[in-house]
């Protein structure tokens, strides 16, 4: 619905100057977006390709490549359910069942209050720890149908509200790369062979001038 | 809870732990935890490295053959050597999308040692040249992006990261990109696609590789988050050291994620090579044995894209060069162990979704093929599957892997094992990858899935099964390397 607010338009462009071309910054724009949102909004997808100097058609382009990134309001809560075959090996499939049938949607949808949305998803990497589920992708290991009940019930009450940060929040603590920090990110045509590698193809160079038997001493791997 | 739970790994007596020291210290991910625990002194690695030749410390990594983690398993070393002399710049990727059914390795190295792999990247870029790392971690991992970014700050922060490290004339920025959610962007390739903002969709090769043209068109070295984690204890140890473990073609340690059917499923820093599937299974440091008042039925040995194994592969070595040659491969370390509840139509049709779901679309054999491999195998499951169905299967998987498809040997039906890897009609290998669990299954379980077929022809008007002739059954170059036994 809503463009980036003035403060994380400040915030998108620290991340557009830490690569060397605007565009890659899509994806952490994106979710800079869909962390304000809640979702990634046309405006806020029009915003970014502003920012990153595309069509926002190239935004929808790369946005809905991704599985992260929805187009439409979702609930508070993102409840992904891993069914891949670790999960699945340990019923993971059953606690999808049990999730679908306590709230009342199938996978997919959202319950009618939006506090939840149900998803079964693939290989969240957590195999070991299997079944697996994610709530706006904080994890919850070994979850009998019981754990998914209280899980539900905790998430409802906001008794877990500390742990789990609404939907679309990435990484609380965030890379601070202030323009002071920042060693050498330029665009690549600017970029040269950096001053090491000068200095030590020099000094292999230097060796072979004076050693001229051993040859090919080799500098610039 | 947020994090991951599972417990640090124990090593085998004499065997030194490489990446996974710090896993069971509470304060690893910090400056402080980093530089004071763990099997050495963090941030000294890159102060020796500092004070070699940026070619000696690629020969280092060459010499000590250090190979890539991620699935592929080629040598770092000589990965690094590619890059084209004279082109600049030249860029690191660290590939941190982690998706890969059954691996869950580079989430702990992220979470638990964040430190270790920044160091890892420093040498990384010293030794290649490299202007600018970029650190690609999973969209769904948040807290490993968190543990990497407060790493991160704090590396800036003691000049182990930016301008003139170390008061030398190195200088490298490390920047945390953060993924969106899509499996195929393990790719290097389409890695590279997504961080340069695009649909990660993989780049065709030949004729260019990353090393030559990469990130926008310039030099770009990917590397897994474990390879590279790797790096510090090398380069604190020396070659010698790090060759003593492991065998001569695969030395040093690798995590392996061990999920599935064991009392103790857990990931584990084992000896590359020279340990067993039966020790993996049976030790008690490792899974205890498969689950008490159960058998082992199959197993994957390398993640949901690596052909299956049976009992009687237990024995093997977990060696590269020895599960390729025996049908399979060990991937990105990941074994899925099934015991005898296992349904193997089941089991493979929740495989096949995957790679059709995580399929890209960009190559037609896959993004028809894998959602065709599914839809078939579904109505198989649902009871309503057709007396063709297996050599339509089969005959769809030909379509994205032509001709004799990697597969285990089966002794109790004379079936010799088809070495790895398979030949593909894709641009990547996630297309062939689907067609793994299918001819795993059928050539080993063909009945299971006649016993779910069988059923609609005993209500079928005629006696005989309809079988359509697919061109395929005996023509010699059978694709699924003899599945048309039946078991």
């Amino acid at each position: 619905m809503s463009r980036l607010s003035a403060e994380n338009e400040t915030l998108a462009r620290q991340i557009i100057a830490r690569y060397p071309r605007p565009k890659s910054a899509t994806i952490p724009l994106c979710h800079l977006a869909q962390e304000q949102d809640g979702y990634l909004a046309d405006d806020a997808m029009a915003h970014v390709a502003e920012l990153v100097g595309c069509t926002s058609a190239e935004v929808l382009g790369t946005a809905s490549f991704y599985e992260m990134f929805k187009r439409h309001s979702v609930g508070k809560f993102c409840l992904n359910v891993c069914t891949n075959i670790s999960c699945q090996l340990l019923g993971g499939e059953e606690l999808l069942e049990h999730a679908e049938a306590t709230l009342g949607i199938r996978s997919g949808g959202t319950t009618p209050d939006g506090m939840f949305t149900l998803e079964d998803v693939e290989c969240i990497a957590a195999c070991t720890e299997a079944p697996a589920v994610q709530v706006n992708y904080r994890f919850f290991h070994r979850l009998s149908t019981e754990d998914l009940d209280q899980l539900i019930a905790d998430l409802r009450s906001g008794a877990l509200d500390d742990v789990v940060p609404p939907h679309g929040t990435l990484g609380v603590v965030r890379q601070q790369l202030g323009a002071d920090q920042i060693a050498n990110i330029t665009p690549p045509e600017a970029q040269t062979e950096p001053v090491w590698l000068v200095r030590h193809r020099e000094l292999a160079e230097a060796a072979a001038a004076a050693a001229p038997s051993t040859a090919d001493a080799g500098g610039a791997a | 809870m947020i994090g991951t739970t599972t417990p640090a790994p124990t090593m085998l007596d004499g065997v030194p732990a490489v990446v996974s020291s710090r896993f069971g210290v509470a304060n690893a991910h910090t400056m402080g935890g980093y530089t004071s625990s763990g099997s050495y002194v963090g941030y000294q690695a890159i102060r020796k490295v500092l004070d070699m030749s940026p070619a000696d410390a690629s020969a280092v990594v060459k010499d000590a053959t250090v190979l890539g983690r991620g699935g592929a398993g080629f040598p770092a070393g000589v990965k690094w050597g590619f890059t084209p002399a004279g082109v600049w710049p030249r860029y690191i990727v660290v590939n941190g999308d982690e998706s890969e059914p059954g691996t869950y390795k580079d989430r702990m190295l992220m979470e638990r040692d964040p430190h270790q792999l920044i160091e890892g990247c420093l040498i990384a870029a010293y030794a290649v040249g490299a202007a600018q790392v970029f650190l690609y971690v999973r969209g769904e991992m948040p807290h490993a992006q968190e543990r990497i970014a407060a790493a991160l700050d704090e590396a800036y922060a003691a000049n182990l990261i930016g301008k003139n490290i170390l008061g030398t004339d190195f200088s490298v920025d490390i920047v945390l990109h953060w993924g969106a959610g899509a499996y195929i962007v393990g790719e290097e390739t389409a890695l590279i696609e997504s961080l340069e903002g695009n649909r990660g969709m993989p780049r065709l090769k030949p004729p260019f590789f990353p090393a030559a043209k990469g990130l926008y068109m310039a030099p770009t070295i990917v590397n897994n988050v474990e390879t590279l984690s790797n790096l510090p204890w090398l380069f604190d140890h020396g070659v010698e050291q790090y060759r003593e473990i492991g065998t001569e073609a695969s030395p040093g340690t690798r995590l392996i994620s061990l999920s599935g059917h064991v009392n103790n499923p857990g990931v584990f820093e084992i000896p590359q090579g020279s340990t067993t599937f039966r020790d993996l299974f049976e030790l008690p440091i490792y899974g205890n044995g498969i689950r008490t008042g159960h058998e082992l039925k199959m197993f994957i040995p390398g993640g949901a894209s690596a052909p299956w194994f049976f009992p009687e592969h237990v024995d093997l070595p977990m060696e590269g060069r020895v599960v390729g040659g025996a049908g399979s491969m060990l991937g990105s370390g990941a074994v899925v162990v099934m015991d005898e509840t296992t349904d193997a139509v089941k089991a493979a049709l929740r495989l096949v979704r995957f790679f059709a779901r995580e399929s890209c679309g960009k190559c037609t054999p896959c993004r028809e093929g894998t959602s065709w491999e599914e839809k078939i195998l579904q109505r198989i499951l649902d009871g309503h599957g057709r007396p063709s169905d297996l050599e339509l299967l089969l005959d769809v998987a030909d379509n994205i892997s032509p001709g004799p498809y990697p597969v285990a040997s089966d002794a109790a039906n004379d079936l010799d094992a088809i070495p790895y890897p398979p030949r593909q009609t894709t641009i990547c290998p996630l297309g062939p990858s689907s067609v793994a669990p299918i001819t795993s299954a059928i050539r080993r379980f063909r009945g299971e899935f006649e016993s779910k077929i069988v059923q609609r022809d005993l209500i079928s008007v005629t006696s005989e099964p309809v079988l359509v002739d697919t061109g395929h059954a005996d023509d010699g170059h059978s694709h699924d390397g003899g599945a048309h036994a039946h078991v």
